[in-house]
């Protein structure tokens, strides 16, 4: 299933360009199995472009992946039953129900059918749906709309899940059951990709990607990152993830000079 | 492939028979253009509004005149001896023909002379117009003959009238030339064309607005069975609407059906084929379902007039009558009329099914190329 060395996603110089724009300018990184990857970054960052060709939704302008051992260009029928994807909108069929959603993408996903009914079961008991079952999509609240969405995308329990922006638009109590469904995932072995723009929430990951502008800047871990980037604070205490952040930013727009300034 | 497609099946109806607006759309309209084309729009033409300046008063002019209005085709809303109230009727929309007879037409009639029907007809709308001069031409004809076969059994020396020669007119498929029978077979095509086209393309371009296009295409389902996944419903939905239109026409408005069943699905399939596959077409060049809509409209309106429904294609300019090869309607309806109208079968019929199997294969290899590309 995996890459030797325990590497779930690779990526080298991996680019797209949208006519003269670059939305992902040569970005580099690995992501190991069982880990949860964080790109954090303001939006227009890239960061949806980003996880949008490593699913096989967009073709890369430059560069290389491989997910899952298999090659993004040339094996994408195999990268596609190895990934779970949730988009950073919400995107099931707000007029079928829930459980109507669960039977289509689990059939859409090919099931075994001796799997199929226990794979439901969870998906609705994970989403704590279990009163909701024949309830339209349109009325569930946005917490519990989030984690069907999650339940629909890992049907098929897919070594690699990747979520986009997952916690946009939800409550913190939704968020904080969000988080320990993820953990509990990745404590399984499964590998998570996710984007977004809260730095609280980054403190989560295990490991960093910062994205700016379409760049990597910077990439480690939450302790590592705070404690490489020395940023000056009047009151000596520890710098946060945002402090380190501004200041990285701070310094590209410099180098970049006001011309670049017009652009972004 | 089949279990997937299976599931995309399920979900479409699924969404289709719980949306009761689009529920309406289906059902609706089609019994509407059904009820409008079959009662309504008829180019044949009954109790046209007449009036009448008799200025003769005569035993003949009453005899001519009768004739008129007992064959259906006209209808008495006045008779005056003003001709200038006459004119005022008819500038008022109240009258759609005037006839006119002066004094002295029984005496002309009687010497052998030739008497004077004066026959006016609102000419802002030519095509009644001259649906009726016709009606009043065959009406005079016959009454001449009556005259002439008077005088000569008046005169029995041998009459030197002119040789004639008469019409035996009858028209084949269509006995009394029903414009409905024209017309019903017809919108059978429009409906269907119209209802799978605007499902298709809608059914596309909704699923990538609200994002779920998205969340099946990273899953391993193929292009090929979401394509199939995404059309095969609404052709089983064409296929309802063809059997809607067709029993209604044939229970309730005596259409005839002469031809074969078989032979009606399997031309429909080859329609629906193509208008499938511009349904997908028009998806991959809109982004909002408005764009969808309004695009299939400016699809629609010249594939009707360039179908030979309302203009024989014959007398179209050169470029509108090639353009007409184009157009599966063109082809569809031919057949159409042929397995209602005159039931003839493959025999004859072949050449427009061989078309719109040639045209449905391009439609859909072109639509399936474009959509994967919009894809990635
Ligand atoms: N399909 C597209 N066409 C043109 N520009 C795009 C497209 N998708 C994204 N972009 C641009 O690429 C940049 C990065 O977008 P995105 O990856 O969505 O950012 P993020 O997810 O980090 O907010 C943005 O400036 C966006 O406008
Ligand atoms: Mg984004």
């Amino acid at each position: 299933m995996t890459a030797p060395g325990g590497i779930s996603v690779s990526a080298r110089d991996l680019t797209r360009r949208f006519g003269d724009f670059v939305a992902v300018n040569r970005v580099t990184f690995d992501v190991r199995r069982g880990e949860v990857f964080g790109f954090l970054g303001p939006n227009g960052a890239g960061k949806s472009t980003t996880i949008r060709m490593l699913c096989g939704l967009l073709a890369p302008t430059a560069g290389e992946a491989t997910v899952a051992g298999f090659d993004l260009r040339t094996q994408a029928e195999s990268v596609k039953t190895r990934i779970g994807y949730m988009s950073q909108r919400f995107s099931l069929y707000e007029d079928l129900t829930v459980e109507e959603n669960i039977d289509f993408f689990g059939g859409i996903y090919r099931i075994p059918s001796g799997r199929k009914r226990e794979r439901k079961e969870w998906a609705i008991r994970m989403a704590g749906l279990s009163d909701h079952v024949r309830t339209r999509v349109a009325h569930l609240s946005g917490g519990w709309k989030q984690r069907l969405a999650l339940g629909c995308a890992i049907l098929h329990e897919p070594p690699i899940l990747f979520l986009d922006e997952p916690t946009s638009g939800t409550d913190p109590i939704s968020r904080r059951s969000f988080w320990d469904l993820i953990y509990s995932l990745s404590g399984g072995g499964t590998t998570v990709f996710l984007t977004t723009h809260h730095m609280d929430e980054a403190e989560y990951c295990d490991r960093l990607g910062l994205v700016y502008r379409g760049e990597l800047v910077a990439m480690g871990s939450p302790r590592e990152l705070k404690d490489g980037f020395p940023v000056e604070r009047a009151e000596g205490i520890a710098p946060t993830l945002e402090d380190v952040f501004v200041s990285l930013v701070e310094g590209m727009d410099r180098a970049a000079g006001p011309v670049a300034e017009v652009r972004g | 492939m089949v279990e997937r497609i299976r599931h995309m099946l399920v979900k479409e109806f699924l969404q289709l028979f719980r949306d009761r607006h689009m529920l309406r759309i289906l059902i609706l309209p089609p019994l509407l253009q059904i009820l409008v084309f079959g009662y309504a729009v008829t180019t044949n033409v009954r109790n046209a509004t007449t009036v009448v300046v008799d200025l003769d008063r005569t035993a003949s002019s009453r005899d001519l005149l009768s004739r008129f209005f007992s064959s259906g085709h006209f209808r008495l809303v006045r008779e005056t001896a003003d001709f200038r109230e006459a004119g005022e009727l008819m500038n008022r929309g109240d009258a759609g023909v005037i006839l006119h007879i002066a004094h002295g037409f029984e005496g002309a009639l009687r010497s052998n002379r030739t008497g004077d029907l004066q026959v006016i007809v609102d000419g802002t709308d030519s095509n009644t117009a001259s649906i009726v001069l016709s009606y009043a031409a065959r009406i005079t004809a016959e009454y001449s003959g009556g005259v002439r076969l008077l005088r000569m059994e008046r005169h029995p020396v041998p009459f030197p009238g002119p040789p004639s020669v008469s019409i035996a007119s009858r028209a084949w498929f269509n006995e009394n030339l029903e414009s409905r029978f024209t017309f019903l077979p017809g919108i059978i095509a429009f409906i269907v064309m119209l209802v799978t086209v605007m499902l298709t393309s809608m059914a596309v371009v909704r699923e990538r607005e609200i994002g779920t296009l998205e969340q099946i295409l990273v899953t391993p389902i193929t292009p090929a069975e979401y394509i199939l996944g995404k059309t095969l419903p609404f052709a089983l939905v064409g296929f309802g609407e063809i059997l809607l239109v067709a029993t209604v026409g044939v229970l309730w408005f005596d259409l005839p059906f002469r031809g074969s069943l078989l032979l009606l699905f399997i031309s429909s399939g080859l329609f629906l084929s193509t208008a499938l596959g511009i349904g997908l077409l028009i998806s991959t060049v809109s982004r909002t379902q408005q764009q969808a809509l309004l695009t299939m409209f400016l699809y629609f309106m010249p594939a009707v007039l360039l179908s030979g429904f309302l203009f024989p294609i014959a007398n179209m300019p050169p470029a509108a009558q090639g353009l007409t090869y184009l157009n599966p309607l063109r082809y569809y309806l031919v057949i159409l009329r042929g397995v209602f109208l005159k039931g003839v079968g493959v025999r004859v019929l072949w050449p427009q099914m061989a078309a719109l199997l040639l045209l449905g294969v391009a439609t859909l290899a072109v639509a399936t190329r474009r959509f994967r590309k919009t894809l990635a």
